[in-house]
């Protein structure tokens, strides 16, 4: 190194020297003795020249990022498992705190602060769902699922679980390479006019073999599933457990799952006021009651209160630390490792910032905004919307057969236009034609939705 | 030297939910437009009764301010890599995190990009990636990356599973068991274990690595693959390491080299040249990444090229003008996470690497063994502190030790465990003792990456001096935890208890309000 590199204090040559007479080695060459020659990589590595200066590589970066378009630019209607919401300031100030953004496995005594977040974040949780233990992250949504389901199994020791043919293909992904070949998952067909489950073929999968029957609330293609408590009934008569996935923003208005038959909850976070940074924004949950029989099943982090030395004080620490796959290693029924944590103290922060009015009312106009571009978008000659029957929460399927032109090319049309359309389902459910997953939130002013619908009437004319 | 007097935050925050509940708002939402209300109603009498929410949720009612200075106050009562001498996390491989790579990633150019935008909207993001790949490929030697896993463990998961894919696809499905070592990651067992597979687990001789007879007499036909961590945990680098994967080829099975502690060996040795076909790195520890509470991460999943089929999809391709996303992968083992895993990770990563260039992180390696040596000579000397392994192996460590404080506790009866708490009331991150099983005795495991100064390394090594010393003269001092902390010593029967322990607050009232009851 010709000169001193400002991230490493011990760049600078008079110091190493001074540290390997210390040691006594002669160069850093010799650190590396124990690497056998043949092990050596030779020369340099085949790299990019270095920008040294912040100045240079922030430019450098700043000009590749730039040709991306975003969100806050571009009116966008996509969904599916990743949504814009608006994120308040204060979640950003509290999830860009260098305390929290550079801590990590610290413990009790010196991320007290962390571990107080990260156990309220559960606990606000806990009230949403209704449920008194609640995970530390999961990595999204499809891997919460993952772990209801495989945590249902094992409960249960039954090996086969039913999940609707609804749900988003990424996430059975995830669902069925997690779970395969510990347990087998089985379709549950839907009524592709209604978007629910067909109770019927369920009455004919559910026997006692299932370990478990999932569904979502509301469900990937947007539906809320009405059925839930004869799903749920259904499942118990067999002597099998209900799980529900959710997504969290919508517990304001939605019921708390147990209250319909729900064993277990799963979910997603992202909504709770975390931006969504191309998918990386995502961190799921579980949760369940606390019996002492579903504690010991999961695979998570579990941060408990807990007494101190001092009357009155709290202290943190992690809840049946044996039960980890950190000691059971290869024993282990499911591994865990770093997953999301800086985005359950946002989500825990954005929930005390709402409130229990504040999410309901957001619910409520998360809702009616919907509703109105349904409306709108309905009108428009040759698109069926909403396609599904069912009541939605803030996505819909959008039917534009009868405009006799595919998605894509309206979605590129539109893309014209500033605008990005929902989500293309033709090849994911060819059952519903050219259908569109359309999301909608709090940040579509009416203005936006109305523009939507007047840009789509010129690009499908 | 002498240290300096420290009282970490205590604050005493309630928890947030045991604030008062009246009516206090935090923000207020979007509002709905008038036409839009009148054109639909409330919106919510479409939800059928048994749908809707019955019972509001309990959460605080809070203004505001209230709720920052809450947050605020418990970030104060946090220690993270910016705030303190960060280095006694082994394994971790904490270290700086540029405060540019933090702005970049805060754009809305990262921030605000939804995964299942066009390719054509996110050019900029996909060559970020696809360039960082070209770099790990280069730092590996192997010849694909994927970033999807959202992870270390789940990278090592992921692998994994393509060991798994190349098995079955070759009729050799049967292989049932994986291999690793004692002093691997214990995920290198235990995402193999999520699969079904069967752990054969190596221990080490006298030296602190497996002996090649172990080796020899652990494969066989059932051997898929074997998964493995080096330098391992006690900073010690397996010179074998190229002779057990070929006796783990001759055998049948894949190897996957666990690379999460990559930060000694940057441009020194690589999987290539050990001859291995898998590897994965953690971006949020060798590539400077922030931990994030333990959060952010991103586990580089890199393979060799008869491997690349089997990736998660999907993967980024560039066809000499345009960026793209590659779905098209028929034998790809298919999502391990949703859509492309933590790319702001990738961001940051790709600009730490390019703030080095290739001398530049050979820099970051020599120093940080530099580091852990200098550190090393100092810690030994300490009274009751060693250095595992030190009389049967004398190679220098690479870029972290395992200690042994077995003679002081054997001494003082103050443990390690006792140990590191008591670290807390000179404003260090508790120290993390060992991966379990603890097989080295009364564990302490450093990692001083390049971050840190001689300065740190110095007032470290004083730190734990001064613990020895209490510990020799009055344990009493060392035992009763700390006291210049956020918290005093921890109940922590407690947690072990499912009578008294609380993972939600509304679980902590219930028990404690059956336990007045009693």
């Amino acid at each position: 190194m010709p000169e001193a590199h400002p991230y490493i204090p011990n760049s600078v040559p008079g110091i190493k020297a001074r540290m390997l007479q210390e040691i006594g080695a002669k160069d850093t060459e010799e650190l590396y003795a124990a690497i056998p020659e043949r092990l050596r990589h030779p020369g340099l590595l085949d790299l990019p020249a270095p920008l040294r200066s912040e100045y240079a590589l922030r430019r450098h970066v700043e000009a590749l990022l730039s040709r991306n378009e975003s969100c806050s630019t571009t009116l966008s209607f996509l969904g599916g498992g990743c949504w814009q919401h608006y994120v308040p300031a204060v979640c950003d100030e509290v999830g860009n705190r260098a305390e929290f953004v550079t801590a990590y496995y610290g413990e009790t005594y010196t991320d007290h602060g962390k571990l107080q977040a990260l156990f309220e974040y559960a606990s606000m949780i806990g009230e949403l769902v209704e449920l008194d233990a609640v995970s530390q992250p999961t990595y999204d949504w499809g891997t919460a699922a993952a772990t209801a389901i495989s945590m249902a199994s094992r409960l249960t020791g039954r090996r086969v679980a039913l999940v609707p043919e609804s749900i988003s293909p990424e996430r059975r992904s995830i669902v069925e390479g997690y779970c395969e070949p510990k347990l087998e998952i089985r379709s549950i067909p839907f009524d592709p006019a209604t978007g629910l489950v067909d109770l019927a073929a369920l009455r004919g999968l559910v026997s006692a073999e299932t370990a478990c029957v999932y569904f979502e609330n509301p469900g990937y293609l947007g539906t809320i599933e009405t059925q839930a408590a004869e799903i749920a009934a259904l499942a118990r008569a067999a002597g099998a457990l209900t799980v529900v996935g959710v997504d969290a923003i919508s517990l304001g208005v939605l019921e708390a799952p147990p209250r319909y038959g729900a064993d277990l909850v799963c979910g997603e976070l992202q909504s709770l006021g975390v931006h969504m940074h191309y998918g990386g924004g995502l961190a799921g949950f579980v949760a369940t009651p606390d019996e002492e029989r579903y504690v010991a099943e999961y695979p998570t982090f579990l941060v408990g209160l807990a007494p101190t030395a001092v009357e009155g004080e709290y202290g943190f620490g992690e809840v049946v630390w044996e039960r980890m796959s950190y000691v059971q290693r290869g024993e282990s029924s499911e591994y865990a490792g770093t997953t999301q944590n800086l985005w359950a103290i946002v989500a825990g922060c954005y929930l005390a910032l709402l409130g229990p009015k504040g999410l309901a009312e957001l619910g409520q106009g998360i809702m009616q905004r919907a509703q109105y571009a349904a409306r709108r978008l309905g009108e428009l000659p040759g698109v069926e919307a909403p396609a599904l029957s069912s009541p939605f929460f803030k996505e819909l399927v959008v039917r534009f057969d009868g405009t006799g032109k595919t998605v894509a090319a309206i979605n590129q049309a539109l893309r014209a236009h500033g605008i990005f359309g929902g989500k293309d389902l033709s090849a994911e459910f060819p059952q519903l034609g050219q259908s569109a997953l359309y999301c909608v939130t709090e940040v579509h002013r009416k203005t936006d939705i109305d523009r939507l619908v007047e840009t789509l009437s010129e690009v499908i004319a | 030297m002498t240290l300096r007097p420290f009282h970490q935050a205590s604050w005493n925050e309630p928890i947030i939910l045991e604030l008062p509940r009246e009516g206090e708002r935090g923000i207020a939402v979007p509002e709905v437009e008038e036409e839009i209300a009148a054109a639909v109603g409330d919106g919510v009498s479409r939800i059928p009764a048994a749908l809707r929410r019955s019972a509001p949720p309990a959460l605080p009612e809070l203004s505001q301010p209230h709720v920052l200075r809450h947050y605020l106050r418990l970030s104060q009562e946090t220690l993270g890599e910016a705030v303190n001498i960060h280095l006694g996390l082994g394994t971790c491989t904490m270290k700086y995190s540029p405060r540019v790579n933090e702005e970049l990633i805060r754009s809305p150019e990262v921030a605000d990009l939804h995964p299942e935008q066009d390719d054509e909207t996110v050019q900029g993001m996909l060559e970020v990636m696809y360039r960082f790949e070209r770099i790990l490929c280069e730092i590996s030697g192997l010849d694909r990356f994927t970033f999807q896993p959202g992870g270390g463990s789940q990278a090592v998961y992921a692998n994994a599973r393509m060991i798994r894919a190349y098995q079955e696809a070759r009729g050799q499905g049967h292989r049932d068991e994986i291999l690793t070592t004692i002093f691997s990651h214990p995920c290198d067992a235990a995402g193999p274990a999520t699969m079904g597979y069967k752990l054969v687990t190596l221990y080490p001789d006298e030296r602190g690595y497996p002996s090649l007879e172990a080796v020899k007499a652990a494969v066989s036909e059932r051997t898929a693959g074997l998964m493995i961590t080096n330098p391992e945990d006690t900073g010690i680098f397996n010179p074998e390491i190229d002779r057990i994967v070929e006796l783990v080829h001759e055998a049948g099975g894949l190897a996957h080299y666990d690379q999460a502690n990559a930060n000694g060996i940057l441009g020194i040795t690589r999987a290539r040249e050990a001859g291995f076909d898998l590897c994965q790195f953690n971006l949020h520890k060798t590539f400077s990444s922030p931990h994030c509470s333990m959060g952010m991460p991103c586990g580089a999943s890199g393979v060799a090229a008869e491997l690349a089929r089997f990736l998660p999809s999907p993967t980024v391709e560039y066809d000499g003008s345009r960026y793209y996303l590659d779905y098209e992968r028929p034998d790809s083992i298919g999502k391990v996470r949703a859509y492309h895993g933590v790319p702001a990770t990738v961001v940051r990563s790709y600009a730490w690497v390019m703030s080095l260039g290739a001398e530049g992180l050979r820099e970051v390696a020599e120093v940080a063994v530099l580091n852990n040596n200098y550190l090393a000579k100092k810690v030994s000397g300490i009274p009751g502190f060693s250095v595992s392994y030190a009389e049967t192996n004398l190679d220098r460590r690479l870029e972290q030790i395992r200690y042994s404080l077995a003679r002081l506790a054997e001494d003082t009866g103050v443990t390690t465990v006792e140990v590191a708490a008591k670290t807390a009331d000179y404003g260090v991150a508790q120290y993390f003792p060992s991966h379990e099983p603890w097989l080295v005795p009364e564990p302490m495991t450093l990692e001083p990456s390049e971050s840190f100064s001689k300065a740190d390394l110095d007032t470290y090594a004083e730190i734990l001096a001064d613990i020895s010393r209490q510990a020799y003269e009055d344990p009493q001092l060392v035992k009763r935890g700390p006291e210049r902390s956020t918290v005093h010593r921890l109940d922590a029967a407690a947690l072990d208890d499912p009578e008294r322990w609380a993972l939600t607050w509304r679980a902590y009232v219930r028990k404690r309000e059956r336990r007045k009851r009693a």
